[in-house]
């Protein structure tokens, strides 16, 4: 069924759109004008659209919003960086103003290709990686990024390398007047080779809207490993859709934390992983963090489609003011997958009652032989837990944010790098933000 | 040190406490015992600032101060402090961090110094051995997954670090072994002085074989209705409540 929502941003997306904007290669012209087709026949979602059901975007589609959004990039501002800036933290430093790669100053190690996607994509076995895993079929903003993307982030790790040093990447988004980006990044980890990944995203100023329609692919290649952080802290005039695209091949592992905190108005976050070879595992790990009238929602989608492969899912929702959150965690079981272990927990702390968090777990099984659980709580902080500090002489605010710390425990305790850890806990309390900013 | 006089609570519509008087100095050890219902925990939640409580009428003078109208955290803060019946536990909030926070903010009220980490670590190490509590327990998640005796002896470890001038100690008998009865009760008995008091809210004698107090109150009907010395313990033990139920049906008292 055709149900195309018309709004004058579709019509003018259309209309911005012409074939000679596709990449001149010919696989990847066949990808985009695929997105484009895909983008055309479901249109923008509305609130009959059952993935978009309790996330309502249409008021962040009214606006009206330049869609050339790199023509003129402002000089880079040291303060700018210094907004993702995680304290202790030892990483190379990786810089997108507006979803363009900037000149790296720190040294990469030989094993490390860290280039623009525009510049990356004359190669041919490039082309071949982009698209894999991408889902396009009822995924509007990740079709609409497809067929319009013009640069963003290639990064690819040789077979073997071990990554000691994380990537740390910060996006940068600044707008005079608002803009819709639709940044495309591309992640390979060859065989054996092992990445961390820990991704910023900063909005330099308040004011004008930057809508930000990301897709990023990550292919994670046979023994290969990646760990991915995206830590979402921007402001209000942002709004965030963010698709990620994994791939994995036998015997890999990836592990993605995804820490939408307060700040942007909205944040969508798809991740998509696709199981394309048995014994692999996969971790999910999730916060959001919401606050004022933000809008937080996690779609998580785990494909089993080969035997012996293992996931593990664990997302917290913590919700203050007028907040609302959304998770949707599918599981699917194909009949190949057979010794499938999935495991999936959904937790929510509503800190006021004008917060609202809809959760939804599905689990489609059609192998006869895999574990396959999950859970969903909604609570709030306990009365008897917050006396009980408080008796100890600490200060009630304080007591809560113990307790919230401590809700987001079982996720921020799977961090693997102490700094980011303690960074973590500092923003999910609101502290982090005014020390980041000094 | 303490002063209780005429206190009334109730929780919803229902009366607790009716009238109940106390007065504690310092240094002194207070046990108070009765029957199932009489009020005894209630009384060490409105004391401690436990918010289901509402009081209805009365004063509680606390070291000069009136209590009631304090917050929970600056109760604690003048030193006071409650040992539960029922520790809780708190999963991802560790033991010492949680520890270290207390009483650092204690400290702030107080206007001393924070401890660091490393003057921090050497009390808690002396307390530890102090009142025989495990450090693997110490950097564990709060209580979660202590047995019940460990949870006991977490708070007498707590009541160590904290160093309150009064403690009230509800029920910390119940559920607990003679051994591990023996090192809770050596830890208060270690933490005796002339300026700290406790009270000791029991059902049970055994646990004043091993704290031995000053005195003894009797709470019936939120009321008490006896104190004496210690050998009211050894009298209520013989004679049971009932004997006690009997004689207050005689009035005034």
């Amino acid at each position: 069924m055709i149900q195309t929502q018309t709004t004058p941003l579709y019509d003018q997306l259309l209309s911005h759109f012409h074939p000679e904007k596709f990449s001149a290669a010919p696989r990847v012209m066949q990808l985009q004008a695929h997105g484009l087709e895909s983008f055309k026949k479901t249109g923008f979602p509305t609130r009959r659209t059952e993935e978009w059901k309790y996330t309502p975007v249409g008021g962040f589609l009214r606006e009206t919003y330049s869609l050339n959004g790199i023509d003129k990039q402002p000089a880079l501002q040291p303060e700018w960086v210094a907004q993702a800036h995680i304290p202790g933290l030892d990483a190379i430093e990786i810089v997108l103003l507006n979803g363009v790669l900037q000149p790296i100053q720190s040294e990469l190690p030989a094993t490390v290709k860290v280039q623009t996607l525009s510049y990356a994509l004359n190669d041919e076995k490039v082309q071949g990686f982009i698209g894999q895993n991408t889902a396009l079929e009822n995924a509007p903003f990740a079709a609409l990024n497809t067929a319009l993307f013009t640069d963003g982030l290639f990064i690819e790790i040789a077979p073997k390398a071990i990554l000691e040093k994380p990537l740390h990447i910060t996006h940068i988004y600044t707008a005079e007047h608002s803009r819709m980006l639709q940044p495309r990044h591309l992640v390979v980890v060859h065989p054996s080779a092992q990445i961390t990944l820990i991704e910023s995203t900063v909005r330099t100023e308040a004011g004008a809207r930057v809508f930000i329609n990301s897709v990023s692919e990550v292919v994670v290649e046979e023994n290969a490993s990646c760990d991915h952080y995206m830590i979402q802290s921007t402001n209000e005039s942002a709004a965030i859709v963010n698709q990620v695209d994994v791939g994995q091949k036998r015997h890999s592992v990836y592990t993605s934390y995804t820490f939408a905190m307060p700040g942007a108005a909205l944040i969508r976050n798809n991740l998509n992983v696709d199981l394309n070879a048995a014994e692999t595992e996969t971790h999910l790990y999730g916060l959001m963090v919401g606050r004022d009238k933000q809008l937080l929602d996690v779609h998580s989608f785990i494909n089993h489609k080969e035997p012996n492969c293992q996931s593990n899912e664990i997302f917290k929702t913590i919700l203050r003011d007028e907040s609302n959150g959304v998770f949707s965690g599918k599981v699917f079981v194909h009949q190949e997958a057979q010794k499938t272990n999935a495991f999936q927990q959904n937790n929510s702390l509503l800190l006021s009652d004008k917060a609202t968090v809809n959760a939804k777990p599905m689990l489609e099984i059609f192998a006869d032989d895999v574990r396959c659980s999950h859970g969903a709580t909604v609570g709030q902080l306990s009365r008897e837990a917050l006396f009980y500090l408080q008796s100890r002489g600490i200060g009630e605010a304080a007591a809560r944010d113990l307790l919230v710390n401590a809700f987001a425990f079982e996720v921020t305790e799977k961090i693997k790098i102490p700094a980011l850890e303690a960074y973590v806990n500092e923003l999910i309390v609101g502290k982090g933000v005014d020390a980041v900013m000094a | 040190m303490l002063h209780i006089e005429n206190l009334h609570a109730q929780i919803e519509d229902k009366q607790i406490l009716k009238g109940l008087n106390l007065e504690v100095k310092p240094g002194e050890v207070h046990a108070i015992m009765g029957p199932n219902g009489a009020g005894k925990s209630s009384l060490a939640s409105v004391l401690s600032g436990r918010d289901n409580f509402e009081v209805t009428e009365g004063a509680v003078n606390f070291d000069g101060k009136g209590l009631l109208d304090m917050s929970p955290e600056d109760r604690a803060r003048e030193g006071l402090f409650l040992a539960f019946q029922y520790p809780i536990e708190i999963p991802g909030v560790s033991n010492i961090n949680f520890l270290r926070t207390a009483l650092n903010e204690i400290r702030a009220y107080r206007k001393l110094p924070a401890l660091d980490a490393k003057e921090f670590l050497k009390l808690s190490r002396e307390k530890q051995k102090l009142v025989e509590f495990d450090a693997k327990l110490v950097n564990r998640s709060l209580n979660e997954g202590f047995s019940g005796g460990e949870k006991k002896r977490n708070e007498i470890f707590q009541l160590a670090m904290l160093d309150p001038k009064l403690s009230i100690l509800d029920e910390t008998d119940s559920g607990l072994d003679i051994d591990a009865l023996r090192i809770v009760a050596d830890g208060v008995n270690k933490l005796r002085s002339a300026d700290k008091s406790f009270i000791l809210i029991t059902h049970y004698q055994r646990l004043l074989d091993y704290i031995v107090p000053d005195f003894v109150h009797v709470l019936y009907d939120g009321r008490i209705v006896k104190s004496g010395p210690k050998e009211l313990a050894l009298e209520l033990e013989e004679k049971g409540y009932d004997w006690l139920k009997e004689t207050l049906h005689e009035p005034a008292v």
